[in-house]
């Protein structure tokens, strides 16, 4: 993809990030995420139904990478089962370490596939993913 | 100034990041290179020359840290591995047996995670009182400490300078004010002693704490500073080689005296004899001189920061090396990436101090801090990246 077009589909995430802002309503898990640079910080809510993401909300302060990531990522998972979007986590791990990994599992999460030629930044981008992690954990030990 | 005796200067940095660390002059590393090349030995161990010569540099250090922060006797002078060992050494190793359940112990919401988290530790483990010395406009003011202190309060535990903002505390009141109420004053100098003359009798300081690395000397050294009566008293956190003077197998212990019975094991020594150089370095300068050319730069950098838009500074007013900013509406850890882009270093975050942004109403900010051998050129340059911040999301996701 262009550079420059990939860029303004970043920033756009950025400034105007999917599902902002959390909701208070009942039957969502609430997770936060601090990254370990100790500077982002992303509040997370996921309603899961039926083995199903029907919901996915943020709030919090970070970085342009990790802000635009979650809005991306969210607006991947919406919609998927738990085993597709552990699949999905797994794709993009592998994109951001640079081992093979099956691009049409991520659609626009393959904006970030040059990641890794900036380690300082992986983390940033991963960042969303973490509380995905997270809920996939919990979600095997309760289920 | 003095650039030409840092090696990495001549590389393409402008580093702003002194808070974090300092450069090294060739004078320090080559102090260690030479103890490494020339005449490695332990410490206080041999009779033969080599062992003897470490033994006289290690001591001599000693006697110069002694002189540089205006101590009385070099048995108040002992060498840790950092100033964050040096207040667990403090906390543990002399208040955990001298403080009783109830007691307090005042610190602030502007302190380094290094004087916080020890305290909250001894808390939970005997019971001790934390509080927080309110601050107004982020600033200690003496009216504050006064009204903070009750009967329960037995020790006062501030930084002389904090690494956000840099705000200068008035230790030398506070001293005055803690020997009339019989209460300890501990002070973490990690952000001061490098950077003005500290005299620790001068300002009532019961306990001082330093780290060698953020003043031109090698990382894993650092400094405890103690009035004597109270080391004599300091429980050694560590047990071993170096500090004992007899022990036998019915349990018969004799420890040594001060300051080696609070130096368990191999010291630092290639560290230590770093830290005299960087002692030596920065008295040839003068701390009076560093300072001044700290503020020069700061004042510089505000006066030309009039040219950029969007740029808000939290600590104009303060009279120091450091400046806490942020590019409106921009994240700081992008604004960091982005300068590093232009090889400027400066650092992003809320700099350990996780509790400050419950008074500062700011999470994250961008800190610059100076140390003597910045330039005004150098900040030409970050005016002239800061004024130019059209590609910044350019950079900053590409």
């Amino acid at each position: 993809m262009d550079p420059a077009l990939k860029r303004q589909i970043l920033l756009e995430h950025y400034q105007n990030p999917s599902h902002h802002g959390l909701v208070e309503e009942e039957g969502y898990i609430k997770i936060n995420t601090n990254n370990e640079s100790c500077i982002d910080n992303l509040d997370m809510m996921y309603k899961i139904e039926d083995g199903k993401i029907q919901d996915i909300r943020f709030d919090g302060e970070a970085c342009a990478i990790s802000t635009s990531a979650t809005s991306i990522m969210i607006d991947t998972l919406i919609g998927k089962t738990l085993t597709e979007a552990k699949e999905i986590l797994k794709n993009y791990d592998a994109m951001l370490n640079e081992r093979e990994y099956d691009e049409r599992l991520l659609g626009d999460l393959n904006l970030y596939c040059d990641i890794s030629k900036q380690p300082n930044r992986k983390k940033c981008a991963f960042l969303p993913f973490e509380s995905l992690n997270k809920v996939l954990e919990n979600e095997k030990r309760n289920g | 100034m003095n650039r030409e005796d840092f090696p990495i200067l001549k590389n393409n940095l402008i580093y702003f990041d002194n808070s974090a660390t300092t450069f090294k002059p060739q004078a320090v590393i080559d102090s260690m290179v030479d103890y490494y090349t020339n005449y490695t030995a332990n410490a206080h161990r041999g009779d033969y020359d080599n062992s003897l010569k470490v033994d006289i540099q290690y001591e001599e250090v000693r006697t110069k840290v002694k002189d540089f922060i205006h101590a009385k006797s070099e048995r108040e002078i002992i060498f840790t591995s950092g100033a964050t060992d040096s207040l667990n050494r403090i906390v543990f190793g002399y208040m955990k047996t001298h403080l009783k359940s109830g007691d307090e112990v005042l610190i602030t919401k502007a302190e380094h995670a290094s004087n916080v988290l020890p305290w909250l530790e001894l808390e939970k483990e005997i019971g001790i009182v934390v509080r927080y010395i309110p601050l107004e406009n982020h600033i200690v003011t003496m009216e504050n400490v006064e009204k903070s202190i009750t009967e329960k309060v037995k020790v006062i535990s501030l930084a002389q300078v904090t690494n956000v903002l840099g705000d200068v505390r008035p230790i030398q009141e506070i001293g005055k004010l803690c020997q009339k109420n019989h209460i300890l004053l501990v002070v973490d100098g990690a952000q001061s002693v490098p950077h003005f003359p500290v005299n620790v009798e001068e300002l009532g300081i019961d306990f001082l704490a330093f780290s060698a690395h953020k003043m031109l000397g090698p990382t894993g050294v650092g400094v405890l500073y103690g009035k004597e009566k109270l080391l004599e008293e300091m429980r050694p956190l560590e047990f071993g080689g170096g500090m004992n003077a007899t022990f036998s197998s019915n349990g018969e212990v004799e420890y040594k005296s001060l300051p080696s019975r609070l130096e368990a094991g191999t010291p630092p020594i290639a560290e230590v004899i770093g830290m005299g150089a960087a002692i030596d370095y920065l008295e040839k300068i003068g701390m009076e001189r560093i300072h001044q050319q700290e503020i020069e730069l700061k004042k510089y950098f505000l006066e030309r920061a009039k040219e950029v838009e969007n740029l808000v500074i939290y600590n104009p007013d303060l009279e120091n090396g450091l400046i806490a900013f942020n590019i409106d509406g921009v994240f700081s850890q992008d604004t960091a990436v982005y300068l590093n882009h232009y090889h400027i270093c400066v650092r992003a975050g809320n700099h350990c101090a996780k509790i400050l942004k419950e008074d500062l109403f700011v999470k994250n900010t961008c800190r610059i801090s100076f140390y003597f051998y910045n330039t005004k050129e150098e900040v030409d340059e970050l005016i002239r990246v800061l004024k130019n911040t059209k590609d910044l999301f350019q950079i900053v996701l590409s």
